[in-house]
């Protein structure tokens, strides 16, 4: 266990290990550590925008999505309160078309009857002269009495 | 290899060591006593080539780390490399506050090589030993933090750097100042001088001599276990026991001696580079 060469040996040793060491090994390492740390708290930072990102594009579709909404709503509306609209025209227009179709076929009746008055007039008027002719087994001067049978026939 | 306790004991104690013996050739010494007449001029082979072999590990695993490094996702080597390295850094920022590009690979290179040359012990310890004796190596030990060569050897090396770095960073006159002029006034500088002085070769001996004190006896206690097997079925079975309990707590040992070398070794540098003002 005596003190020798050994001593020199094993210092030679050492600093050609830490020479080793310090030159091959440990920056190596160290830089891929830091390296990494870096990526890592990139990585992290991109995550967080993203989570961001995200959140904002969210809130921005629930509004977009809500102004849709108002606007089919809205849409609904003006189409409900056109229908009602349309409907009221229609049914004006049925009610004024109805009474014009009344209205005309009251005046079409009227003619009619007139009409009919009229002929019927005439014949009773004929009819009369020719009944009064047999009754009276005469003729009658059909000029001179036609004043008295036209004023019978108004009276008809 | 069989034999008396104590001849049992002193074989597993013996460095296989190749030097000059007194008559001037270099050969293989065959004995204890051999080894010891050789002096300096002698080399621990054993502990020379487990150390080189072990640095060597350390060397090629951290090294097939490094060129594989990436940032990307890590494979399971680089993450417990990687593990080591953070650690490892993480404690010189926290006691050594100026820059200095050796100090953490040079904790780091401590750490490992200590550790690894510790772990050696847990290996039982005749295995090795008698294998080598079987291929005709009269001595063999593994351990090599059980030689204080080693040991003394790393903490030596420290020590110059401690004493580089003082002139360095306070320079030649700053750190004789900062030797004479504490804990006393300046005119008391001599016994300040003597005081601090003591203070500063005690930080490599306490280096080296913790850490080789710490495994020697460690490894001690496994061989007074070992003898144990060769008394008997109950004797065998309580040093069976006795072997796996010393053996994890021995796991605390290696890696808490590794990590203190290593740890003093930042604070002994970063005291030299305190310049302080007086």
């Amino acid at each position: 266990m005596n003190i020798g060469l050994t001593l020199l040996g094993q210092s030679l040793t050492f600093i050609v290990f830490v020479w080793f060491c310090m030159k091959f090994i440990w920056p190596p390492i160290v830089t891929a550590m830091r390296e990494r740390q870096e990526a890592i708290a990139a990585g992290l930072r991109a995550s967080e925008e993203a989570d961001k990102k995200l959140a904002d594009a969210a809130s921005g579709a629930e509004a977009e999505l809500e102004r849709a909404k108002e606007e089919a709503a809205a849409i609904i509306d003006q189409a409900r309160n056109r229908a009602n609209q349309m409907i009221e025209e229609a049914k004006n227009d049925a009610r004024v078309e109805g009474e014009r179709l009344i209205e005309s076929a009251k005046a079409e009746i009227e003619q009619e009857v007139n009409r009919a008055k009229e002929t019927l007039r005439g014949q009773v008027a004929t009819l009369v002269i020719n009944g009064a002719e047999q009754v009276l087994e005469s003729s009658v001067d059909a000029g001179k009495h036609n004043d008295m049978l036209n004023r019978l026939a108004a009276e008809l | 290899m069989a034999g008396t306790t104590a001849e049992y004991i002193q074989h597993h104690l013996t460095n296989l060591t190749f030097g000059q013996l007194p008559d001037g050739t270099w050969a293989f010494a065959k004995s204890a006593e051999e080894a010891a007449s050789m002096g300096f001029m002698s080399i621990n082979v054993d502990s020379m080539g487990w150390s080189i072999g072990l640095g060597l590990v350390f060397c090629f695993l951290f090294r097939k780390a490094a060129v594989s490094a990436t940032s990307g996702i890590p494979g399971g080597l680089q993450n417990g490399v990687e593990m080591i390295v953070e650690f490892i850094d993480e404690t010189t920022q926290s006691i050594f506050e100026a820059k200095n590009a050796l100090i953490a690979p040079l904790a780091l290179t401590i750490f490992i090589w200590v550790f690894l040359m510790n772990l050696m012990d847990l290996i039982p310890v005749d295995w090795i030993p008698e294998l080598a004796f079987l291929l005709g190596v009269p001595y063999m030990k593994i351990v090599p933090t059980t030689d204080p060569n080693i040991t003394m050897a790393m903490a030596f090396t420290v020590f110059a750097l401690i004493l580089y770095y003082s002139i360095k960073c306070k320079g030649g006159l700053g750190f004789l100042k900062e030797l004479s002029f504490h804990p006393f006034p300046p005119y008391l500088a001599p016994i300040n001088f003597i005081l601090e002085g003591v203070t500063l070769i005690a930080k490599p001996l306490s280096l080296g001599l913790r850490l080789f004190g710490n495994l020697y006896a460690g490894e001690m206690i496994f061989i007074l276990i070992a003898l144990m097997f060769g008394g008997g079925i109950i004797w065998f079975l309580f040093g069976g026991v006795l072997q796996w309990a010393w053996a994890v707590f021995h796991v605390l040992i290696i890696t808490l001696q590794a990590f203190i070398f290593a740890v003093l070794t930042i604070v002994y540098l970063a005291q030299a580079h305190e310049v302080e003002e007086h």
